[in-house]
């Protein structure tokens, strides 16, 4: 069994390609590291609009949310990078895809921060008006270092997701694994190699990151044991992507 | 010190202050009882606007405050100006509400330095000496978690004594407590009414308000049914409503001592 899964391996040329397989794992880490660095702001502003006082930025912190996460990313992507351009809006295809990546993650991160500052007892909110705290304070001081323990975990999981998404920008031309992926096999036919190393690449990069994840919510349960963090974490897990 | 004239409140169709008038002076302890429901934690929070009141004056340090009126318009107190009523007067909850994320020193420091704008040092020296006064001195590196209830409360007492309040409302401080760890945390109020602070207490502990108030108020279905010197209220009481509830209220605790002595 074993040995003919080795056999149906054929390593024939790898030597050329797994360069441009590097290369390409690179630019899906870029990507990832770029996404993040936008949208982990742009999520937890949009979460403070869809919670804040200001009608009118409420309204649109969740048009935003719903048209983002009510259509697909890859529409979203081919959007950016085949519609805009008849406007005279151009990007080239790694911006597209950080810009369409970034759209679709902040209003999914968005849901996951809110969740998080929901989950903090109304009592928090209370003690710190008692003291004559300001909104602004209170949300600076008391809410959001407590919301944040709950929110790293999931967030983390966003990011190995994310990384996977990745390869949606395939689709508008970017030379990450994926792309690189089908230039290769579609020269060597050797697909079954290609995509299972592809494959490899994936797990070698999101698996460790998956254990620093689990590490993370373990390591955030005991740092407050109030019934505050387990029915918050809860709460933030509903929010998982569909 | 504190003035209530004609408060009435609704929360939807429910009417749950009618027309309460108190007035609280300086240094006095007033003491509010009452079967649950009938409006006297509701007026506890319209005092610091936790709750906002529908129609009505209150009166705080001489100074009509967040809604009243004035030459005939009414007057919106802005959020600063509630702010700053609120750091004067200070409150104690029944669920502790302290800062899980925080160490006991750095939650009562955390107002007095980012509302007050006192030095991190400062802070932390009155923190401490308030910490010896409440007993718990040894616990200023502990985490809330780390704490009995009756050491979270205290705690909570000392966070609002660390802003130097004019006036701290109680609301029923001691009813999440097990019944072994009421005892500390009302003897702390007992020495805070005896260095002169001035206290509105809501509370189910008869034998405290009896001891310790200057006035007791109780209140039945949204109304001051009758208010008065703690003897006078509890030995004689002129209302029907009055001496029902105590009636109910000291079988309840003869229970309570009987099932003791067993």
């Amino acid at each position: 069994m074993l040995t003919t899964f080795i056999n149906l391996f054929n390593f024939e040329g790898i030597g050329d390609y797994f360069p441009d397989l590097m290369r390409g794992a690179a630019i899906s880490l870029q990507l990832t590291f770029c996404v993040m660095l936008i949208a982990l702001p742009l999520g937890l502003l949009l979460a403070l609009a869809k919670i804040g006082r200001s009608r009118i930025l409420r309204i649109m912190a969740s048009f935003y949310i719903e048209v983002v996460r009510g259509t697909p990313c890859l529409l979203q992507l081919f959007y950016i990078y085949f519609v805009l351009p008849a406007f005279g809006i151009r990007f080239d295809p790694f911006m597209a895809g950080v810009i369409g990546l970034s759209i679709n993650y902040s209003a999914y991160l968005a849901e996951v921060y809110r969740a998080g500052i929901v989950a903090i007892p109304h009592g928090q909110v209370e003690a710190a008006k008692a003291l004559g705290m300001s909104r602004r304070k209170m949300l600076r001081l008391i809410i959001l270092p407590q919301a944040i323990r709950v929110v790293v975990p999931p967030l983390g999981n966003y990011c190995i997701s994310l990384f996977k998404d990745t390869s949606l920008v395939s689709i508008v031309t970017v030379r990450e694994l994926i792309f690189t992926g089908q230039i290769i096999s579609s020269t060597n036919f050797q697909y079954f190699t290609v995509f299972t190393i592809i494959g490899a690449i994936y797990l070698f990069f999101s698996y460790p990151a998956a254990l620093f994840v689990r590490y993370l919510e373990k390591r955030m349960a005991i740092g407050a044991r109030r019934p505050v963090v387990p029915i918050a974490a809860d709460a933030v897990e509903g929010t998982t992507k569909p | 010190m504190i003035r209530l004239e004609r408060i009435n409140k609704h929360f939807g169709a429910h009417h749950v202050l009618k027309d309460v008038s108190l007035t609280v002076d300086k240094a006095e302890v007033v003491c509010v009882i009452g079967p649950s429901g009938s409006g006297k934690s509701t007026m506890l929070r319209c005092i610091n606007n936790m709750e906002e009141i529908g129609s009505g004056t209150i009166t705080i340090d001489g100074q009509p405050v967040y809604r009243y009126e004035k030459d005939g318009k009414l007057v919106i107190d802005s959020e600063k100006q509630v702010e700053a009523i609120r750091a004067k007067v200070g409150m104690v909850f029944q669920s502790f509400n302290l800062f899980p994320h925080l160490t006991v020193t750095e939650n009562i420091t955390v107002a007095p330095i980012h509302v007050l704008g006192r030095s991190r040092g400062e802070a932390t020296d009155i923190a401490l000496g308030l910490l010896e006064k409440v007993g718990l001195a040894m616990k200023a590196q502990a985490y809330p978690h780390e704490l009995s209830g009756g050491q979270q409360q205290r705690v909570a007492i000392a966070r609002a004594l660390a802003m130097r309040p004019k006036a701290i409302l109680f609301d029923e401080v001691t009813s999440a407590l097990d019944p072994e760890l009421v005892g500390e945390v009302l003897r702390v109020m007992r020495a805070l009414a005896d260095e002169g602070m001035t206290m509105v207490v809501v509370t189910h502990e008869m034998g405290f308000a009896r001891d310790v108030s200057d006035r007791v108020v109780f209140m039945a279905d949204g109304k001051i049914v009758e208010s008065g010197k703690p003897h006078e209220l509890f030995s004689a009481p002129q209302q029907e409503r009055t001496r029902d509830f105590l009636r109910s209220v000291l079988e309840r605790n003869r229970e309570m001592g009987a099932a003791a002595s067993q």
